[in-house]
This record gives C-alpha cells, structure tokens and sequence, in this order.
C-alpha cells in the first residue's frame, strides 16, 4: 500500500508531501479549509486557502486572516502534492478538497450535503483511492423529505401562526441554515425580520452576489408591534429568551436533521421541529461513498462506530478518524456511541 | 388513517393543553363514528389485541429497509422508539391509502390469529401504502405502547366540547367494561338512556397533596381516615352480581374470590369505593403480599388462605340503585356506617375507621404514626363534600408521611423513552457491603431536564462496559433514594425490593464512601418491612 497521503496528527489532518493541514484545529503555517463553520475554520493560523466564495465569511469570523484562495476545480501545486477544490453543498463556497501525492489519491469531504438545494453550489462527487467521509446523520433512519416538501410545511405553518395572530420565530445556525431556510420562504406572506448575526451574514452573501429574500435586521429601535405577521430568522440560542418574548404571541420552530427523532424535537424547547439539513441522510451517505469509487474509508464526526461498521461489513476498507470537528449541530448531537 | 395522523402530529408538535384539546375536538366533530369510537378506546387505554410479536417486527423492518438487524436494534437504542425506528427506517412508501383508522384497525385485528406468512404479507402491504406519520401510528397500534401526551381527562374534555355533553357524564359514560366491539359510538356517547350496563363504575374521586394543612380552617369541616398502602377498588352489588374495578378500571372480581359473596350480602344497588387490603385480622399486611395476589388472575387455595384480602370501605357511590355522589360526604358515611354495621360478623368488608382528633396538631401526631397503623399518612376530606369525578382541588387532600430515604450510588445507566429517548434517565444504585457495591434498587424519576442532560454528558465520558442498551459507569456520584417501603425480596441480589424508588436529590457534596450501607437497608427492613 502507497504511503499515506494524509496523516492525522493532533493539529490535525497533515499532508507531508504538501506541508499542510486540512481544517486544523491547532494553529499551523498553511490550513486548506473546506468551510466556514467554526469546528472547521479556527482562528490563528499564518495562511489559509479556501474557495474565492468561501473567503468572505472566513474574514467576517476570523477577522483579517492571511491567505489566498482558489476556483472550484481548479488545479494548485503545494510541495509535492497537487490540490483542487470541489463543491460539497453544505454551505455557500464549502468545498471537498482532492490531495494528489505521487498518484494516489485522497478526497476530505468536510461537510456535505447531496440533494441539490438551488442555492449553495451543488455537490460534486469526485473519484479518489481514500474518501475522508463525514457522518454526522450515519443512521438509517435519517432520510430527508425533498426540500420543496420542507418548503411547504415551513410556508404553511407561517401563514397558519399570521391568520392566528402569532409572530414565527424559526431558528436556524447563523451561516448555512439561516440563508438556506431564507431561500425557501415565501416572501408573499408578511415581513421577514432578522436577527443581527444572521443578517451580518446575509450581507457577507448579498455582497458576493447570492439571492435573498428582503429582511429587516430587527434593532432596538424596530417597532416591534408594527410587523404583525412576521416570521423571524434568528439563532437557536434565543429560544426562550427575554428578546424573543418580546416579540408577543409567537410560535416557535426549529430547522435541524435532528428534528428527525421525536425525542429530540420534544426536548427542543420549540413548538414546530423542520426536518432540514446541510449534511447528507443515510442514503445520501452511502451513494455519495459509492461514487467516490474509493476502497479506503475513514469516518469522522456522527454516528462513526456504527456507519464504519456497517461500511466494513459492505466490503469497504472502513476506519474511524478521530478528528475534533464538532459539527454546528454538534449540540442536538444525541448520543454518538462514542465514550470519549 | 390520515385524520388520526394529523390529529397525532398536532398534539405531538403542542404541550399546550388548550391545543391539545382543540385539535380533538375538531377531530371528533370530523371524523366517522367508527374512527371516533376507536379514538375513544384507543385513548382510554382500550387497544386492538397485539396481532404481531416486536421480534417478528423488527426482523422485517431490517429486511424492508436493507440494513443487518444489528444496525435496526443499534439505530432502535438511539431513537429509543419501536414503532418510530420502524418507521423512519423504511423505505418511501410506493402507494398511497385514503383508508381509515378502523380499516387500519380492523386490518391488524384480522391477522392476530394467522400463520406468519400472511401477517408478513399483510404488515408489509401496510407499511407500503402509509407515509411516516401514519406508519409510526399503525406500529404503535402494532406494538400496543400507545401513549401520546394525551390523557383520558383531556381527551374526555374534547369529547364534551365536540358534543355538547357535561363532561363529568361523559367521564361516567367511558368507564367500565365496553370495547369497540360491544358498542357503537351512538350508544357509547349520544344514546339518551344508555342500555344500562350494570358493572359500570363511577368515575374515581382523587385528592391531591397537601404539606401542610393548617391552612384548611377549622378541623371540624374535615373527616381523617388512614391513607392505606393497598388497591382502591370500587365494588358493584348490581342485578345479584359483584363486580370489582381498579382505580385503572380494570375488572378484578375473579382475583378476590373471598369477596364475590357481596353479591349476596350486600342489597341490590349498592356501591363502594374503598381500599383492597391483605389482612392478617387486625390490620393490614405489607403490599408486597397482596400484589402475589394481583399478578394472578386466577388465586390457588394456599395463597387464599395466606393472605385473605378485605375492602376497607370509606365511601358509598350507589344506595338502591340511586346515585348518591351530589350527596355531603357525612351524609355518605352515615349510611355506610349503617349499611356495614347491618352486615354478617364475619363480612370481608370493613369501614376505614375515622381518626378523630381534637385539633390539627393531634391529627398531625396521628400521622406520624401511620407506619405503625400499616398506613402511608392520612387522608382529609371535607365533610361537605360530594364525590367529585377525578382529581378535583379543594375537598379531598392527602397527606403523606416523608418518604424513607437512603443515599446510594450510581452504577448502571441507560438511556429512557420516548421524550428522554438519548438521555441516560434510567439508573441503578447500589449501597455498600463490606467493599462491595450491591445494587438494590432502579430509579428513573425525581431528576430535572437540566440534571438529566448534565448526567447524560457525564455517562458518555465515564462509561465503563456496554451491556446492550445499558452502560456501566464509574462509581462517583450518589443520590438520595427516597421511596415508600421496603420488602424482602429472594429475586433481588440484594435480598430487598423498595416500593416507588425516585432520586430526591443529586448529592454532589457527598463521595461514594459517604453512601449508606446494605446493613442500613437491612435495619429499615425489620423497622418498616
């Protein structure tokens, strides 16, 4: 078997041929990042490399980083390794990212997603030796409804709360979700009001040119009583807080995969639970491994003792990496059946 | 099916009551009668005989949705459902079935005395013709676990909304022996005078707890009784028979045979409420003794004569087939105190004697002594009161003595059901001997959310062996045990079993050397057993 063409080392993932590491968790001289989520773009290091459409939110969390970035499909040399960067539809400008080291070849998914969501660039399955794999949803009772069913239920359950005389409040991640359930709103019903950390990322978007829908950053001064009707976008951390009170009689809703499991929706202190994701359902998982054409597995992040279980048992080469990616969903994560 | 599955997704996205009930009553003003009577079984605890055993279930949703069945049962412990791992993991459905809840119903109540082929074929069909929602109904009706955050009182307030009838008679309507086979939704709810069925039971009157009762106002409003530790029972004397119904409305009468001679001894029309009690003569004997005698339905001779079980009545619901519940309780009483002292000496039945006390404070001293009286603490009731249909605030009130407690440690964990499924909620505790942790009892009850979650994140780090679904864990934290008794117990390892076990706190200033003793256990055994 070929050396290695990534190694884990506890910075991270570190390609020799190239000296780099892919989405490290320590700060090194030179991080090729797949996204902007936090668990996989940390602060601190001297260079990074990214997607051009990637960029923007990297300097809006991390400030003003050192870096360059790069086209989807297109080829860069680091050392001894050949890079590029491939769609991976979890979130606008997220990547997978191909390593090319003496012939063999690596692909990192970091996170992804597989339905075409008409708003992130959509995944690209892409052929290599050694699939990297997340595995956050790795059950098989994650399967997404299409996203139009989704659309629909979200839709109606607004419209159900304004001709009730109730304001919705759907929470969703800031960077990713936010925008995504924005893109599927219908701006036909009433108002949609933003909470300040998702409107300061739909204006990193808005800037380098995505589609969505007319908001209104709320303020202190918004007159609250004047948006009867409205549905709000905002972060999961205000529910049951005193600024969502304030909003009145609200129904509350929640947009995560996790929304699957009855459990989980019922613990949720919210009163509607969306089954949406920026990560791929159990038979997403299994066809996009499939495409790679990969015989080499490593799983990282979910359910990774079951799924690489059950990839074994498939004929696959399958291991669990244990990486320190937390995922933005990490904190719905029910038990993972890891001990650590 | 859809109307039930949009009823069950509307009550299962609301911890609102009042949405609750609304989205049954508008269900019960739209659905069919057929649907609307199963609905009213269904949630009063009536349910379609299992057609299916959940071993068979599990092994055909593996092989419908393609995966080993060690990954069903590994995705099961994490979603902590049956029915609901069932549904999720199969498979989009290939058709679509507008038909109702009773085809649904009648379908699986169809199978229960097939081969297995044909229930395989037949639970198959199903599943490829229901989505999700439906399907996660259809298995729990499979499975028989039908439990949705929907009381019999809440759905009973429904009903009356949607009919117009006083709830309290609807309550009256829904009890006793009826299934959806034996009535209609005519007769059961709308029928004018009702075939009279002469086993059916009153509605219980519940009381709630009190702390303290000072705030009650003068003694002299009030009656005491004991707060037996036994069965609360209701017996009918009606048309020379004897019927005895749980407080779960269950039917008891061929578990007490000593007491079918009521028929006899006691007029036509009459009806009790009071408490079943083994008796050793004098008083009553632990439960423990009389719960041999509720897990069989039929009694041999040996353990008849061990434990002989008597009503200990303190109320009277039906004198000559009249309906005294509007009457005052002292009025009630009187004429049970009459109607028993009228009856043969050696009668299995018995009033529950008053405590008489002169003031708060002495009927406060009284409690104290329940446990020797064989009592759990002491009930209080106004003497004015009628005999309310469920837990009412006000006239009735019961006052508990403090539980025992006993500060254990944690040593198992495992995750619980349904709205804590993926929380570790199920515990075991074990108390010292010698160097030895002997675990003595399981508790799953008495912590908040925010303490579950805190021990669920502690359990994933500390896990020592997987047992399937359970987890050892390192010995560290200890919990104050509270519970109601304590029994001997030869099956247990510990050789004692605690009646209503629940963690009262979470002792994070104790270590696992301050935990008590089995020698401690043992002591509080020969105090208490």
């Amino acid at each position: 078997m070929p050396a290695p063409v990534l190694t884990l080392t506890d910075r991270g993932l570190y390609c020799a041929a190239g000296d780099f590491y892919v989405d490290p968790w320590r700060p090194v001289d030179r991080a090729l990042v797949t996204h902007g989520h936090a668990d996989h773009a940390r602060p601190g290091h001297r260079h990074y490399l990214c997607t051009d459409a990637c960029m923007p939110v990297m300097r809006h969390r991390l400030g003003n980083i050192t870096g360059e970035t790069i086209s989807y499909g297109e080829m860069r040399r680091i050392g001894d390794a050949q890079v590029s960067f491939h769609p991976a539809g979890h979130v606008p400008g997220s990547a997978q990212i191909r390593v090319e080291v003496a012939g063999e070849v690596w692909v990192v998914s970091g996170d992804y997603k597989t339905e075409a969501d008409g708003f992130c660039e959509t995944f690209q399955p892409v052929r290599c030796h050694t699939f990297i794999s997340e595995c956050t949803f790795g059950l098989p009772v994650f399967r997404w409804q299409p996203q139009a069913v989704v659309a629909k239920q979200i839709n109606q359950w607004w419209a159900t709360n304004k001709a009730e005389g109730r304001t919705s409040l759907l929470t969703a991640y800031s960077l990713g979700k936010a925008q995504r359930v924005l893109h599927l709103l219908d701006p036909t019903i009433g108002p949609i009001l933003t909470h300040a950390a998702v409107e300061n990322t739909n204006a990193v978007l808005r800037a380098q040119g995505l589609t969505l829908p007319d908001t209104t950053r709320i303020t202190p001064e918004l007159d609250r009583k004047a948006q009867s009707g409205a549905l709000i976008v905002a972060p999961p951390s205000v529910l049951g807080s005193t600024w969502a009170r304030r909003f009145g009689p609200l129904s509350t809703g929640f947009a995560s995969g996790w929304m699957q499991m009855r459990g989980v929706r019922r613990r949720r202190a919210a009163d509607r639970g969306f089954v949406i994701s920026d990560h791929a359902d159990w038979p997403g998982l299994l066809g996009a491994i499939r495409e790679t054409g990969a015989e080499n597995l490593f799983l990282t992040h979910g359910y990774t003792e079951i799924f690489t279980r059950h990839l074994r048992e498939q004929g696959y080469n399958a291991h669990i990496l244990a990486t320190e990616f937390g995922g933005e969903e990490a904190d719905d994560t029910p038990d993972t059946g890891e001990t650590a | 099916m859809k109307g039930f599955a949009a009823l069950f997704l509307a009550i299962d996205q609301t911890t609102r009551t009042s949405v609750k009930v609304a989205a049954l009553a508008d269900y019960f003003n739209a659905a069919p009668d057929d649907d609307k009577l199963w609905t009213i079984a269904l949630f009063s605890g009536r349910r379609p005989k299992r057609a299916v055993t959940t071993t068979r279930l599990r092994d055909w949703a593996a092989e419908v949705a393609d995966i080993p069945l060690w990954l069903f049962e590994d995705s099961y412990s994490i979603v902590g459902d049956l029915a609901e791992t069932i549904a999720l993991v199969l498979p989009p459905a290939h058709h679509r079935s507008e038909s109702s809840l009773s085809h649904w119903i009648n379908v699986l109540r169809s199978i229960s005395d097939s081969n297995d082929e044909v229930r395989k074929t037949t639970v198959l069909a199903a599943w490829d013709r229901l989505d999700t929602t439906e399907r996660l109904v259809f298995n729990k009706l499979l499975t028989g676990g039908f439990r949705m955050g929907v009381s019999q009182k809440l759905m009973t307030r429904a009903l009356a909304q949607a009919t117009a009838k006083p709830e309290a008679e609807l309550a009256h309507r829904l009890m006793g022996d009826w299934s959806p086979d034996t009535t209609s939704f005519a007769s059961l709810i709308e029928a004018d005078d009702p075939a009279a069925d002469l086993s059916r039971p009153y509605p219980f009157c519940l009381a709630h707890g009190v702390d303290d009762p000072d705030s009650l106002g003068p003694l002299t409003d009030w009656q005491a009784e004991w707060k037996w530790d036994g069965i609360r029972a209701q017996v009918i004397a009606r048309g020379g028979a004897v019927h005895i119904w749980s407080r779960g409305e269950e039917l008891m009468t061929d578990r007490f045979p000593e007491l079918a001679r009521l028929a006899v001894d006691l007029p036509d029309g009459t009806v009790l409420d009071g408490e079943l009690v083994a008796w050793d003569g004098a008083s009553p004997l632990p439960f423990a003794i009389l719960q041999k005698r509720i897990t069989r339905k039929t009694v041999p001779k040996k353990l008849l004569a061990e434990a002989p079980v008597i009503l200990l009545a303190y109320d009277l619901l039906e004198s000559a087939g009249r309906d005294l519940r509007a009457a005052p309780l002292h009025q009630r009483r009187a004429m049970l105190d009459s109607l028993l002292a009228a009856g043969p000496q050696d009668s299995p039945l018995r009033p529950s004697p008053l405590i008489q006390s002169a003031n708060w404070d002495s009927l406060r001293h009284s409690r104290s002594q329940a446990r020797d009286m064989k009592a759990e603490g002491v009930m209080i009731k106004r003497l004015s009161s009628p005999y309310h249909v469920g837990r009412k605030r006000g006239d009735w009130w019961k006052w508990k003595l403090d539980p025992l407690t006993v500060d254990a440690v944690m040593i198992y964990a495992q995750a619980g059901h349904g709205r804590r499924a993926n929380l570790f909620t199920d515990f075991t505790f074990a108390v010292w001997q010698g160097n030895e942790l002997v675990p003595f009892t399981k508790a799953y009850s008495g912590l908040t959310d925010a303490e579950f979650t805190k021990i669920t994140q502690w359990v994933r780090r500390n896990t020592l062996q997987r047992f399937g679904p359970v987890r050892q864990v390192t010995p560290h934290h200890v919990f104050e045990i509270a519970f109601e008794g304590i029994q001997e117990s030869p099956r247990h390892k510990s050789g004692i079993a605690l009646r209503f076990p629940r963690m009262l706190r979470w002792r994070q200033d104790k270590t696992v050397d301050q935990a008590d003793t089995l020698d401690h256990l043992r002591e509080m055994l020969a105090q208490y057993g």
